[in-house]
């Protein structure tokens, strides 16, 4: 591969300029949409019917805004939320401005996760927490939270690679990273080198938030087997 | 201890209302441990489960340690839960902490001061016997310990009650027994008030003082288990005690003992008898006094608590006035005479 980059040390310049934005705005992003998606999704499952806070309206309120937005495709979140982004940020263009589009996407799907990740702990565990006269807060942090950690860490796995992902696609409407060097250099300027690079650096970095959870979690479940 | 009076309990689903708990009323006396038997789906966790709210009744009121649980407020209710402990079939421990941790769970609800629920937690794996195990998870413990650690988690607060439901169903026999026995003494170091709900006999017979019989969710016999073992009043009890004690004589024999000889007469009866006359050899003194002959078709003597317990099928063969002498003698020492043919 250095061979093939030859005097165009710019490219390497780039190239890692570029890494470090994707990886600084998947991030910040997934940071943040665990912020709002995390206490979202444990409202979607203590809301649900027979569960610690029953909440009939407020769980189909929310399920039917988190599809809604899940069914937003995220091309269009981008260009849907300028304005908002132009707001919050000054501009609507660059690393920064993309983390408010990537966040706000991953909102509704952390959401998803985490309530599939709660919803797999036995009922009988919050029953006799309740039993013990726990409550709701201490029945989440003390028994939903924790049980469902191995589960809730592949999901921030699983959320930070959709953002590499999201994080490209940002990029080619000026989001910045590795989406927008490619854009740039490969497909308007013919740079195959650049693209294929782009691509191999993204193939690494997804591994390796793939490993890095895989691994976590494989250590918690692990420890209490 | 508890008082539940005119409870019932409908569950409504999808259109369809389940009777869980009709009309049921009880009482538990502090210190004794109480047992309800009932078949799958009589309702034994429904009323449990009302004692401490987990289930909230549809009518009737129940009294904990001289609260009406079914008034208190949220805030209220949590409070009075710290003082109910409970233990689960399938035991129901964290698996994202540590036996120590586990135990120490009800002591972080109740906020007690750390220091104090290290020392709590750490007599408590004493009594249940695991003190060696508590830094092991859950998921490396046996059946039996993971309940003894349920145990030493429902004792955490210093509860007055202890609700059990079905807590030895998930245990091998001598597991069972074992946990039973840590129960039993724990009910008498600690003075503890324990109601427990199972579908074995067995358990009832090892530790219970009174029992309850739930059937089609209703109580439809309550009493000192050895008035319900040796004297059970309806079918549902009865086929419980034959579960563990076979009161039925085979059909074969009743026919084959029916026949006249000359002088003497063949009877087969049932002698039931409960306490001190099982130590007695009232048999042999009989057949001296009466000159009959017996001949044992079939025994089982069992002890409920600490009172030997049983009955005795036997072949007897007399004179027949002297055979009704020999009956009264018997039931004149306390026995039970049940005449099972009449020739
Ligand atoms: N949450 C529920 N919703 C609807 N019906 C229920 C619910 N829980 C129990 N029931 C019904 O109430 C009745 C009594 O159930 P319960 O669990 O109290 O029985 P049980 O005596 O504990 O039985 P088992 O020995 O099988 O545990 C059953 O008909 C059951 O189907
Ligand atoms: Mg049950």
């Amino acid at each position: 591969m250095l061979e093939l980059l030859g005097n165009n040390s710019w490219v390497v310049d780039k190239v890692l300029v570029a890494t470090w934005e994707t990886i600084y705005m998947v991030l910040i992003s997934t940071v943040l949409s665990y912020l709002f998606g995390l206490p979202l999704g444990i409202i979607l499952v203590t809301t649900a019917k027979n569960h610690i806070m029953e909440n009939k309206g407020l769980n189909r309120v929310l399920g039917s805004i988190v599809n809604a937005a899940r069914s937003i495709p995220f091309i269009i979140f981008l260009i849907l939320l300028i304005p908002l982004t132009r707001f919050v940020v000054g501009t609507p263009i660059g690393t920064v401005a993309s983390i408010v589009p990537l966040t706000i996407a991953a909102i509704p799907f952390v959401a998803r996760m985490v309530e599939t990740s709660l919803k797999e702990i036995e009922w009988g565990l919050v029953e006799a927490a309740v039993s013990m006269g726990a409550n709701n807060s201490q029945v989440v942090s003390k028994v939903l939270l924790p049980e469902a950690m191995p589960s809730l860490l592949l999901g921030i796995a699983i959320t930070a690679i959709n953002l590499v992902g999201y994080s490209a696609m940002a990029g080619i409407v000026g989001g910045g990273g590795l989406g927008t060097l490619a854009y740039y250099y490969g497909y308007q300027r013919y740079e195959d080198t650049v693209m294929w690079i782009t691509v191999i650096v993204l193939i690494i970095l997804v591994q390796g938030v793939q490993m890095l959870g895989d691994n976590l979690a494989g250590k918690i479940a692990n420890k209490r087997r | 201890m508890i008082e539940i009076k005119n409870l019932s309990k409908i569950y409504a689903t999808a259109g369809q209302q389940v009777l869980a708990l009709d009309d049921v009323s009880l009482a538990v006396k502090k210190g004794e441990v109480f047992g309800i038997i009932g078949l799958s789906g009589a309702g034994k966790s429904t009323l449990i489960r009302c004692i401490n709210m987990l289930e909230k009744p549809t009518q009737g009121s129940i009294t904990v340690d001289g609260r009406e649980i079914t008034s208190l407020g949220m805030g209220e209710l949590r409070f009075a839960r710290q003082k109910i402990g409970m233990i689960f079939q399938q035991f129901n421990l964290l698996s994202s902490r540590t036996v120590f941790d586990n135990v120490m769970f009800p002591l972080e609800i109740a906020q007690v001061p750390r220091a104090e629920a290290n020392k709590r937690v750490q007599e408590l794996l004493e009594l249940v016997g695991l003190t060696d195990k508590a830094g092991m998870h859950p998921g490396q413990l046996s059946g039996g310990q993971k309940q003894r650690v349920g145990i030493a988690r429902a004792l955490a607060n210093g509860p007055k009650l202890l609700l059990s439901d079905e807590a030895t169903s998930a245990l091998d026999p001598q597991t069972t027994r074992s946990i039973l026995k840590l129960l039993k003494d724990i009910n008498r170091q600690l003075n503890l008030t324990i109601l427990l709900i199972t579908h074995d006999m067995n358990v009832i017979k090892e530790v219970c003082d009174r029992v309850a019989v739930i059937s089609n969710s209703r109580i439809v016999e309550i009493g000192d288990v050895l008035d319900v073992f040796s004297n059970p009043q309806t079918s549902t009890s009865r086929s419980f005690v034959n579960a563990v004690i076979n009161h039925e004589v085979p059909a074969e024999l009743l026919h084959s003992s029916t026949e006249r000889n000359g002088e003497t007469t063949t009877r087969l009866i049932r002698v039931s008898f409960i306490g001190a006359s099982a130590g007695q050899p009232l048999i042999s003194s009989m057949v001296r006094r009466y000159n009959v002959d017996v001949n044992i078709i079939y025994g089982n003597i069992d002890r409920i608590k600490d009172t030997p317990f049983g009955n005795l099928t036997l072949e007897i063969i007399g004179h027949p006035q002297l055979l009704q002498e020999a009956f009264d003698y018997l039931r004149g020492q306390g026995l039970e005479i049940e005449v099972l043919t009449n020739a």
